[in-house]
Protein backbone atom coordinates (compact mmCIF):
# COMPACT_ATOMS: atom_id res chain seq x y z
CA UNK A 1 0.00 0.00 0.00
CA UNK A 2 1.06 3.93 -0.48
CA UNK A 3 1.65 6.23 1.84
CA UNK A 4 -0.76 8.70 2.58
CA UNK A 5 0.40 11.44 0.47
CA UNK A 6 0.82 9.03 -2.39
CA UNK A 7 -2.64 7.97 -1.74
CA UNK A 8 -4.15 11.44 -1.83
CA UNK A 9 -2.00 12.34 -5.26
CA UNK A 10 -3.40 9.37 -6.30
CA UNK A 11 -6.80 10.23 -5.76
CA UNK A 12 -6.62 13.93 -6.65
CA UNK A 13 -4.90 12.34 -10.68
CA UNK A 14 -7.82 9.91 -10.23
CA UNK A 15 -10.34 12.56 -10.14
CA UNK A 16 -9.33 15.26 -12.39
CA UNK A 17 -9.32 12.21 -15.05
CA UNK A 18 -12.68 11.48 -14.06
CA UNK A 19 -14.23 15.20 -14.47
CA UNK A 20 -12.84 15.19 -17.95
CA UNK A 21 -15.89 11.92 -18.51
CA UNK A 22 -18.29 14.62 -17.67
CA UNK A 23 -19.23 15.42 -21.60
CA UNK A 24 -20.55 11.92 -21.47
CA UNK A 25 -23.34 12.52 -18.94
CA UNK A 26 -24.59 15.11 -22.09
CA UNK A 27 -26.20 11.71 -23.20
CA UNK A 28 -28.44 11.99 -20.03
CA UNK A 29 -30.61 14.67 -21.32
CA UNK A 30 -31.84 11.74 -23.28
CA UNK A 31 -33.05 10.58 -20.23
CA UNK A 32 -35.11 13.66 -19.75
CA UNK A 33 -38.64 13.67 -21.75
CA UNK A 34 -38.87 17.34 -22.28
CA UNK A 35 -35.50 17.18 -24.58
CA UNK A 36 -36.04 13.56 -25.49
CA UNK A 37 -38.59 14.23 -28.36
CA UNK A 38 -36.80 17.37 -29.88
CA UNK A 39 -33.32 15.80 -29.59
CA UNK A 40 -35.09 12.09 -31.75
CA UNK A 41 -36.44 14.41 -34.06
CA UNK A 42 -33.54 16.13 -34.45
CA UNK A 43 -31.57 12.57 -34.88
CA UNK A 44 -34.02 11.23 -37.31
CA UNK A 45 -34.04 14.55 -39.19
CA UNK A 46 -30.38 14.22 -39.74
CA UNK A 47 -30.12 10.79 -40.94
CA UNK A 48 -32.70 12.26 -43.70
CA UNK A 49 -30.35 14.93 -44.49
CA UNK A 50 -27.79 12.20 -44.89
CA UNK A 51 -30.31 10.12 -47.18
CA UNK A 52 -30.90 12.70 -49.56
CA UNK A 53 -27.19 13.42 -50.05
CA UNK A 54 -26.79 9.51 -50.81
CA UNK A 55 -29.54 9.94 -53.40
CA UNK A 56 -28.15 9.87 -57.05
CA UNK A 57 -30.64 10.50 -59.51
CA UNK A 58 -28.94 8.33 -62.11
CA UNK A 59 -29.04 5.40 -60.31
CA UNK A 60 -31.61 2.54 -60.61
CA UNK A 61 -33.19 0.58 -57.87
CA UNK A 62 -32.17 -2.98 -58.84
CA UNK A 63 -34.37 -4.88 -60.93
CA UNK A 64 -35.27 -8.53 -61.07
CA UNK A 65 -35.84 -11.40 -64.13
CA UNK A 66 -39.61 -11.95 -64.24
CA UNK A 67 -38.41 -15.57 -62.68
CA UNK A 68 -37.45 -13.92 -59.53
CA UNK A 69 -40.66 -11.92 -58.98
CA UNK A 70 -42.66 -12.84 -56.00
CA UNK A 71 -45.95 -14.90 -56.65
CA UNK A 72 -49.20 -12.40 -57.06
CA UNK A 73 -50.39 -13.76 -53.73
CA UNK A 74 -47.54 -13.69 -52.02
CA UNK A 75 -47.17 -9.96 -52.26
CA UNK A 76 -48.91 -8.46 -48.91
CA UNK A 77 -51.62 -6.33 -48.67
CA UNK A 78 -50.84 -3.74 -46.12
CA UNK A 79 -53.30 -1.08 -45.16
CA UNK A 80 -53.82 1.87 -42.68
CA UNK A 81 -57.13 1.65 -42.77
CA UNK A 82 -59.25 -0.28 -45.34
CA UNK A 83 -58.62 -2.69 -48.06
CA UNK A 84 -60.89 -1.13 -50.72
CA UNK A 85 -61.92 2.31 -50.26
CA UNK A 86 -64.43 1.95 -52.85
CA UNK A 87 -63.47 3.68 -55.84
CA UNK A 88 -66.10 4.30 -58.50
CA UNK A 89 -63.87 3.77 -61.25
CA UNK A 90 -66.36 5.15 -63.74
CA UNK A 91 -66.08 8.86 -62.18
CA UNK A 92 -62.68 8.86 -60.61
CA UNK A 93 -60.31 11.37 -62.23
CA UNK A 94 -56.58 12.46 -60.83
CA UNK A 95 -57.07 15.73 -59.32
CA UNK A 96 -54.24 17.91 -60.46
CA UNK A 97 -53.17 21.49 -58.80
CA UNK A 98 -50.34 23.48 -57.31
CA UNK A 99 -47.79 24.79 -59.71
CA UNK A 100 -48.48 23.76 -62.68
CA UNK A 101 -49.37 24.84 -66.29
CA UNK A 102 -52.12 22.57 -66.77
CA UNK A 103 -54.46 21.88 -63.67
CA UNK A 104 -57.60 19.81 -63.33
CA UNK A 105 -59.24 16.51 -63.54
CA UNK A 106 -57.64 13.95 -65.45
CA UNK A 107 -58.45 10.80 -66.63
CA UNK A 108 -56.90 7.12 -66.72
CA UNK A 109 -56.88 7.03 -70.51
CA UNK A 110 -55.08 10.23 -70.05
CA UNK A 111 -52.26 8.81 -67.94
CA UNK A 112 -52.01 5.39 -70.11
CA UNK A 113 -51.64 7.42 -72.92
CA UNK A 114 -48.21 8.57 -71.93
CA UNK A 115 -44.91 5.96 -72.92
CA UNK A 116 -45.53 2.81 -70.54
CA UNK A 117 -43.07 1.67 -68.43
CA UNK A 118 -43.05 -2.25 -66.91
CA UNK A 119 -40.30 -3.25 -64.10
CA UNK A 120 -39.43 -5.65 -61.26
CA UNK A 121 -38.30 -4.38 -58.32
CA UNK A 122 -38.33 -4.75 -54.63
CA UNK A 123 -40.75 -3.23 -52.14
CA UNK A 124 -39.29 -2.63 -49.06
CA UNK A 125 -41.74 -2.54 -46.04
CA UNK A 126 -40.62 -0.60 -42.52
CA UNK A 127 -41.65 -3.46 -41.05
CA UNK A 128 -38.51 -5.18 -42.22
CA UNK A 129 -40.35 -7.47 -44.63
CA UNK A 130 -39.59 -7.42 -48.92
CA UNK A 131 -41.25 -8.57 -51.86
CA UNK A 132 -39.89 -8.19 -55.87
CA UNK A 133 -43.22 -7.34 -57.62
CA UNK A 134 -44.10 -6.66 -61.01
CA UNK A 135 -44.94 -3.19 -62.19
CA UNK A 136 -46.59 -1.33 -64.92
CA UNK A 137 -47.15 2.28 -65.75
CA UNK A 138 -46.52 5.66 -66.78
CA UNK A 139 -43.38 7.73 -65.59
CA UNK A 140 -44.21 10.01 -63.27
CA UNK A 141 -41.66 12.77 -64.82
CA UNK A 142 -43.64 12.36 -68.23
CA UNK A 143 -46.91 13.19 -66.18
CA UNK A 144 -45.36 16.24 -65.00
CA UNK A 145 -43.86 17.16 -68.14
CA UNK A 146 -47.30 16.63 -69.69
CA UNK A 147 -49.05 18.35 -66.92
CA UNK A 148 -46.43 21.36 -67.20
CA UNK A 149 -45.23 20.69 -63.73
CA UNK A 150 -42.70 23.16 -62.39
CA UNK A 151 -40.17 20.59 -61.71
CA UNK A 152 -37.95 23.28 -59.78
CA UNK A 153 -40.47 23.12 -57.20
CA UNK A 154 -39.44 20.80 -53.48
CA UNK A 155 -42.28 18.34 -53.89
CA UNK A 156 -44.88 16.06 -55.48
CA UNK A 157 -48.00 15.95 -52.68
CA UNK A 158 -50.31 13.23 -53.39
CA UNK A 159 -53.97 11.97 -51.75
CA UNK A 160 -55.59 8.83 -51.70
CA UNK A 161 -59.33 7.29 -51.83
CA UNK A 162 -58.92 6.09 -47.91
CA UNK A 163 -58.11 9.32 -46.79
CA UNK A 164 -54.17 8.18 -46.74
CA UNK A 165 -51.75 11.15 -48.14
CA UNK A 166 -48.52 10.92 -48.98
CA UNK A 167 -45.28 13.07 -50.50
CA UNK A 168 -42.23 12.86 -52.67
CA UNK A 169 -39.17 15.47 -52.52
CA UNK A 170 -39.02 16.19 -56.49
CA UNK A 171 -35.52 14.24 -57.38
CA UNK A 172 -37.51 11.06 -56.08
CA UNK A 173 -40.46 12.39 -58.66
CA UNK A 174 -38.57 12.40 -61.32
CA UNK A 175 -36.43 9.66 -60.53
CA UNK A 176 -37.05 7.34 -63.78
CA UNK A 177 -37.87 4.40 -61.75
CA UNK A 178 -40.81 6.58 -59.77
CA UNK A 179 -44.34 5.38 -61.54
CA UNK A 180 -47.65 6.12 -61.53
CA UNK A 181 -48.64 2.77 -61.78
CA UNK A 182 -52.03 1.03 -62.98
CA UNK A 183 -50.88 -2.31 -63.46
CA UNK A 184 -49.49 -5.41 -61.42
CA UNK A 185 -48.47 -8.71 -62.89
CA UNK A 186 -49.31 -7.85 -66.28
CA UNK A 187 -52.92 -7.05 -65.10
CA UNK A 188 -55.04 -3.66 -64.10
CA UNK A 189 -54.55 -2.80 -60.63
CA UNK A 190 -56.89 -5.14 -58.17
CA UNK A 191 -58.67 -2.89 -55.44
CA UNK A 192 -56.53 -4.14 -52.71
CA UNK A 193 -53.31 -2.87 -54.71
CA UNK A 194 -54.55 0.91 -55.10
CA UNK A 195 -56.58 0.76 -58.29
CA UNK A 196 -57.07 2.50 -60.14
CA UNK A 197 -53.89 4.43 -59.71
CA UNK A 198 -51.08 3.92 -57.45
CA UNK A 199 -47.56 5.11 -56.99
CA UNK A 200 -44.39 2.81 -57.38
CA UNK A 201 -41.04 4.31 -55.86
CA UNK A 202 -38.41 1.79 -55.90
CA UNK A 203 -35.90 4.00 -54.14
CA UNK A 204 -38.28 4.55 -51.52
CA UNK A 205 -39.92 2.97 -48.39
CA UNK A 206 -43.05 0.72 -48.92
CA UNK A 207 -44.98 3.92 -46.93
CA UNK A 208 -44.16 6.19 -49.86
CA UNK A 209 -46.05 3.93 -52.40
CA UNK A 210 -49.37 5.60 -52.11
CA UNK A 211 -52.33 3.39 -53.65
CA UNK A 212 -56.06 4.82 -54.90
CA UNK A 213 -54.30 8.34 -55.62
CA UNK A 214 -57.38 10.99 -55.74
CA UNK A 215 -55.01 14.32 -55.95
CA UNK A 216 -51.99 15.03 -56.91
CA UNK A 217 -50.26 18.51 -55.93
CA UNK A 218 -46.82 20.30 -56.95
CA UNK A 219 -45.83 22.22 -54.01
CA UNK A 220 -42.84 24.07 -52.25
CA UNK A 221 -44.62 23.70 -48.73
CA UNK A 222 -46.01 20.67 -47.45
CA UNK A 223 -48.89 21.39 -44.86
CA UNK A 224 -48.56 17.42 -44.36
CA UNK A 225 -45.71 15.55 -45.07
CA UNK A 226 -48.03 11.96 -45.08
CA UNK A 227 -50.02 9.57 -42.83
CA UNK A 228 -46.95 7.75 -41.17
CA UNK A 229 -44.50 10.20 -41.02
CA UNK A 230 -46.84 13.19 -39.57
CA UNK A 231 -46.80 10.14 -36.78
CA UNK A 232 -43.33 10.16 -35.92
CA UNK A 233 -41.25 7.91 -39.16
CA UNK A 234 -38.57 9.59 -41.34
CA UNK A 235 -39.54 12.19 -43.70
CA UNK A 236 -37.51 11.15 -46.03
CA UNK A 237 -36.72 7.20 -45.83
CA UNK A 238 -34.88 7.19 -49.57
CA UNK A 239 -33.79 3.16 -49.73
CA UNK B 1 3.07 5.43 -27.21
CA UNK B 2 2.90 1.88 -27.08
CA UNK B 3 3.51 0.90 -23.53
CA UNK B 4 1.44 1.95 -20.55
CA UNK B 5 2.98 4.85 -18.76
CA UNK B 6 4.46 4.24 -15.40
CA UNK B 7 4.33 6.66 -12.87
CA UNK B 8 6.39 6.22 -9.70
CA UNK B 9 5.68 8.43 -7.29
CA UNK B 10 8.21 9.84 -4.99
CA UNK B 11 10.46 7.33 -6.00
CA UNK B 12 12.11 7.03 -3.21
CA UNK B 13 9.65 6.61 -1.00
CA UNK B 14 9.57 2.69 0.79
CA UNK B 15 5.84 3.35 1.03
CA UNK B 16 5.61 4.37 -2.61
CA UNK B 17 2.53 3.17 -4.68
CA UNK B 18 2.73 1.91 -8.14
CA UNK B 19 0.25 3.36 -10.74
CA UNK B 20 -0.21 2.80 -14.42
CA UNK B 21 -2.14 4.88 -16.50
CA UNK B 22 -3.73 2.56 -19.15
CA UNK B 23 -6.41 4.48 -20.68
CA UNK B 24 -6.10 7.92 -22.32
CA UNK B 25 -8.74 10.25 -21.80
CA UNK B 26 -10.03 9.34 -25.72
CA UNK B 27 -10.13 5.94 -25.08
CA UNK B 28 -12.19 6.02 -22.16
CA UNK B 29 -14.83 8.46 -23.62
CA UNK B 30 -15.29 6.13 -26.32
CA UNK B 31 -15.81 3.98 -24.17
CA UNK B 32 -18.63 5.45 -21.81
CA UNK B 33 -20.48 6.98 -24.96
CA UNK B 34 -20.41 3.60 -26.84
CA UNK B 35 -21.49 1.71 -23.45
CA UNK B 36 -24.80 4.17 -23.93
CA UNK B 37 -25.23 4.06 -27.59
CA UNK B 38 -24.70 0.54 -27.73
CA UNK B 39 -27.32 0.39 -25.12
CA UNK B 40 -29.70 2.14 -27.22
CA UNK B 41 -28.88 0.73 -30.65
CA UNK B 42 -29.01 -3.48 -29.23
CA UNK B 43 -33.24 -2.06 -27.15
CA UNK B 44 -33.89 -0.15 -30.19
CA UNK B 45 -33.40 -2.68 -32.78
CA UNK B 46 -35.04 -4.98 -31.01
CA UNK B 47 -37.98 -2.98 -30.96
CA UNK B 48 -37.50 -2.53 -34.79
CA UNK B 49 -37.05 -6.43 -34.74
CA UNK B 50 -40.88 -6.85 -33.22
CA UNK B 51 -42.51 -5.56 -36.17
CA UNK B 52 -41.57 -8.34 -38.30
CA UNK B 53 -39.46 -10.71 -36.14
CA UNK B 54 -39.01 -12.94 -39.26
CA UNK B 55 -36.76 -13.62 -42.03
CA UNK B 56 -37.83 -14.40 -45.09
CA UNK B 57 -41.80 -13.79 -46.89
CA UNK B 58 -44.40 -12.05 -45.22
CA UNK B 59 -46.95 -14.71 -46.40
CA UNK B 60 -46.89 -16.92 -45.16
CA UNK B 61 -44.68 -15.32 -41.70
CA UNK B 62 -42.85 -17.68 -39.49
CA UNK B 63 -42.07 -15.50 -36.27
CA UNK B 64 -38.94 -16.55 -35.26
CA UNK B 65 -38.70 -14.90 -31.51
CA UNK B 66 -41.10 -12.57 -29.78
CA UNK B 67 -39.13 -10.33 -28.43
CA UNK B 68 -40.69 -8.52 -25.16
CA UNK B 69 -41.91 -5.12 -25.74
CA UNK B 70 -41.01 -4.45 -21.84
CA UNK B 71 -37.15 -4.87 -22.96
CA UNK B 72 -37.35 -2.72 -26.35
CA UNK B 73 -36.84 0.89 -26.61
CA UNK B 74 -39.07 3.09 -28.02
CA UNK B 75 -42.48 2.19 -27.40
CA UNK B 76 -43.25 1.25 -30.99
CA UNK B 77 -41.57 0.59 -34.62
CA UNK B 78 -41.34 4.78 -35.37
CA UNK B 79 -40.08 5.41 -31.94
CA UNK B 80 -37.88 2.36 -32.12
CA UNK B 81 -36.56 3.81 -35.22
CA UNK B 82 -36.27 7.47 -34.10
CA UNK B 83 -33.79 5.99 -31.44
CA UNK B 84 -32.12 3.79 -33.78
CA UNK B 85 -31.30 6.42 -36.33
CA UNK B 86 -30.49 8.99 -33.93
CA UNK B 87 -28.06 7.03 -31.94
CA UNK B 88 -26.03 5.50 -34.90
CA UNK B 89 -24.35 8.55 -36.11
CA UNK B 90 -23.09 8.72 -32.44
CA UNK B 91 -21.79 4.98 -32.16
CA UNK B 92 -20.57 5.76 -35.79
CA UNK B 93 -18.98 8.95 -34.37
CA UNK B 94 -16.98 7.48 -31.35
CA UNK B 95 -16.21 4.82 -33.44
CA UNK B 96 -14.52 6.92 -35.99
CA UNK B 97 -13.05 9.00 -33.32
CA UNK B 98 -11.97 6.01 -31.43
CA UNK B 99 -9.91 3.83 -34.40
CA UNK B 100 -8.38 6.99 -35.28
CA UNK B 101 -7.26 7.80 -32.06
CA UNK B 102 -6.20 4.39 -31.93
CA UNK B 103 -4.06 4.37 -35.25
CA UNK B 104 -2.54 8.25 -35.04
CA UNK B 105 -1.41 8.07 -31.57
CA UNK B 106 0.25 4.79 -31.57
CA UNK B 107 -2.13 3.51 -28.80
CA UNK B 108 -3.48 0.64 -30.96
CA UNK B 109 -0.58 -1.39 -30.11
CA UNK B 110 -1.98 -1.66 -26.76
CA UNK B 111 -4.91 -3.63 -28.17
CA UNK B 112 -4.40 -4.92 -31.12
CA UNK B 113 -4.09 -8.93 -31.81
CA UNK B 114 -1.17 -9.31 -33.67
CA UNK B 115 0.20 -13.17 -34.83
CA UNK B 116 2.91 -12.45 -32.59
CA UNK B 117 -0.26 -12.68 -29.69
CA UNK B 118 -1.66 -16.38 -30.80
CA UNK B 119 0.95 -18.45 -28.46
CA UNK B 120 -0.25 -17.14 -25.69
CA UNK B 121 -3.85 -17.49 -26.58
CA UNK B 122 -4.11 -20.72 -25.15
CA UNK B 123 -2.35 -20.19 -22.22
CA UNK B 124 -4.85 -17.46 -20.84
CA UNK B 125 -7.64 -19.69 -22.09
CA UNK B 126 -6.50 -22.31 -20.01
CA UNK B 127 -5.95 -20.08 -16.62
CA UNK B 128 -9.30 -18.92 -17.38
CA UNK B 129 -11.61 -21.82 -17.70
CA UNK B 130 -9.26 -24.97 -16.99
CA UNK B 131 -7.47 -23.64 -13.63
CA UNK B 132 -4.47 -23.50 -15.26
CA UNK B 133 -1.40 -21.12 -14.18
CA UNK B 134 -1.58 -17.83 -14.31
CA UNK B 135 0.81 -16.73 -17.28
CA UNK B 136 3.02 -14.03 -16.42
CA UNK B 137 2.07 -10.43 -17.95
CA UNK B 138 4.01 -7.62 -18.85
CA UNK B 139 1.73 -5.59 -21.26
CA UNK B 140 -1.57 -3.42 -19.95
CA UNK B 141 -3.64 -6.31 -22.21
CA UNK B 142 -3.11 -10.19 -22.12
CA UNK B 143 -2.76 -11.65 -25.51
CA UNK B 144 -6.50 -13.40 -25.20
CA UNK B 145 -7.66 -9.87 -23.84
CA UNK B 146 -6.24 -7.95 -27.23
CA UNK B 147 -7.77 -10.76 -29.49
CA UNK B 148 -11.53 -10.04 -27.47
CA UNK B 149 -11.03 -6.60 -28.01
CA UNK B 150 -9.48 -6.67 -31.91
CA UNK B 151 -12.64 -8.82 -32.36
CA UNK B 152 -15.15 -6.34 -30.54
CA UNK B 153 -13.96 -3.32 -32.82
CA UNK B 154 -14.62 -5.65 -35.61
CA UNK B 155 -17.76 -6.31 -34.72
CA UNK B 156 -18.91 -2.79 -34.41
CA UNK B 157 -17.61 -2.27 -38.11
CA UNK B 158 -19.63 -5.15 -39.04
CA UNK B 159 -22.66 -3.92 -37.57
CA UNK B 160 -22.28 -1.09 -39.29
CA UNK B 161 -21.37 -2.24 -42.65
CA UNK B 162 -24.64 -4.54 -42.45
CA UNK B 163 -26.38 -1.74 -41.15
CA UNK B 164 -25.40 0.35 -44.26
CA UNK B 165 -27.22 -2.61 -46.35
CA UNK B 166 -30.60 -3.32 -44.70
CA UNK B 167 -30.98 0.99 -44.36
CA UNK B 168 -29.97 1.61 -48.21
CA UNK B 169 -30.39 -1.32 -50.09
CA UNK B 170 -30.68 0.79 -53.52
CA UNK B 171 -27.63 3.33 -52.94
CA UNK B 172 -25.75 1.01 -51.73
CA UNK B 173 -27.78 -2.34 -53.64
CA UNK B 174 -24.04 -3.73 -54.02
CA UNK B 175 -23.42 -4.20 -50.60
CA UNK B 176 -26.75 -5.76 -50.05
CA UNK B 177 -26.37 -8.23 -52.59
CA UNK B 178 -23.03 -8.92 -51.50
CA UNK B 179 -24.17 -9.40 -48.26
CA UNK B 180 -27.34 -12.12 -50.03
CA UNK B 181 -30.49 -9.83 -50.64
CA UNK B 182 -32.20 -7.62 -47.91
CA UNK B 183 -33.46 -10.59 -46.04
CA UNK B 184 -29.72 -11.67 -45.75
CA UNK B 185 -28.75 -8.77 -44.69
CA UNK B 186 -30.85 -8.22 -42.01
CA UNK B 187 -30.14 -11.83 -40.46
CA UNK B 188 -26.00 -10.85 -40.80
CA UNK B 189 -27.40 -7.76 -38.78
CA UNK B 190 -28.95 -9.87 -36.45
CA UNK B 191 -26.23 -12.26 -35.64
CA UNK B 192 -23.87 -9.15 -35.56
CA UNK B 193 -25.93 -8.10 -32.97
CA UNK B 194 -25.87 -11.26 -30.40
CA UNK B 195 -21.84 -11.76 -31.39
CA UNK B 196 -21.89 -8.14 -30.01
CA UNK B 197 -23.58 -9.17 -26.61
CA UNK B 198 -21.85 -11.82 -26.52
CA UNK B 199 -18.62 -10.64 -26.22
CA UNK B 200 -20.38 -8.00 -23.29
CA UNK B 201 -21.45 -10.62 -21.39
CA UNK B 202 -17.61 -12.34 -21.59
CA UNK B 203 -16.87 -8.65 -20.46
CA UNK B 204 -18.64 -7.80 -17.66
CA UNK B 205 -17.77 -11.13 -16.18
CA UNK B 206 -14.45 -10.57 -16.63
CA UNK B 207 -14.47 -7.07 -15.10
CA UNK B 208 -16.28 -8.43 -11.77
CA UNK B 209 -13.71 -11.15 -11.42
CA UNK B 210 -10.64 -8.80 -11.98
CA UNK B 211 -12.21 -6.35 -9.19
CA UNK B 212 -12.54 -2.37 -8.54
CA UNK B 213 -9.05 -1.09 -9.37
CA UNK B 214 -9.36 -2.87 -12.79
CA UNK B 215 -12.57 -1.27 -13.35
CA UNK B 216 -11.71 2.35 -11.98
CA UNK B 217 -9.01 2.75 -14.29
CA UNK B 218 -11.53 2.79 -17.25
CA UNK B 219 -12.79 5.81 -15.05
CA UNK B 220 -10.03 7.56 -14.35
CA UNK B 221 -7.52 6.05 -16.83
CA UNK B 222 -4.81 5.36 -13.75
CA UNK B 223 -4.52 1.64 -12.21
CA UNK B 224 -3.57 1.39 -8.75
CA UNK B 225 -1.24 -1.86 -7.76
CA UNK B 226 -1.01 -3.10 -11.32
CA UNK B 227 -1.04 -6.79 -11.25
CA UNK B 228 1.45 -6.28 -13.97
CA UNK B 229 4.80 -5.53 -13.60
CA UNK B 230 5.24 -2.28 -14.72
CA UNK B 231 8.58 -1.87 -16.86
Amino acid sequence: MGSKTNDAKFKSMSRRELLKLTPVLALGAFAIPKFRDPLLKKGLGFSDWVSEKLFREGHMAPTFADADVTPFDKFPINDYDVDDPGVDFDKWTLSVSGLVQKPGEYKLEQVQALPKVRQNTQHVCVEGWNVVGSFAGTKLSDFLQAIGADTSAKFVYVECADDYYESLDMATALHPQTLLCYEMYDKPLTREHGAPLRLTVPTKIGYKQAKYLTDLKVTNVLQKVGYWEDQGYSSYYGL
Amino acid sequence: MSEAVVLEIESFDADEMPAVYEHPWAVRFCHWVNTVALFVMVFSGLQIFRAFPSFGAKIPQKDLLNWPKAFALGGWLGGGLQWHLTFVWIYVATGLFYVGYQVFSGNYRQVLFMPRDIPGVWPMVRHYFLFGPKPPQREVYNPLQKLAYTSAIGLGILSVITGVAVWKPVQFSWLTALLGGFQWARIWHFAVMWAILFFIFGHLVMVILHGWNNFVSMLTGWKKDPDYAPR
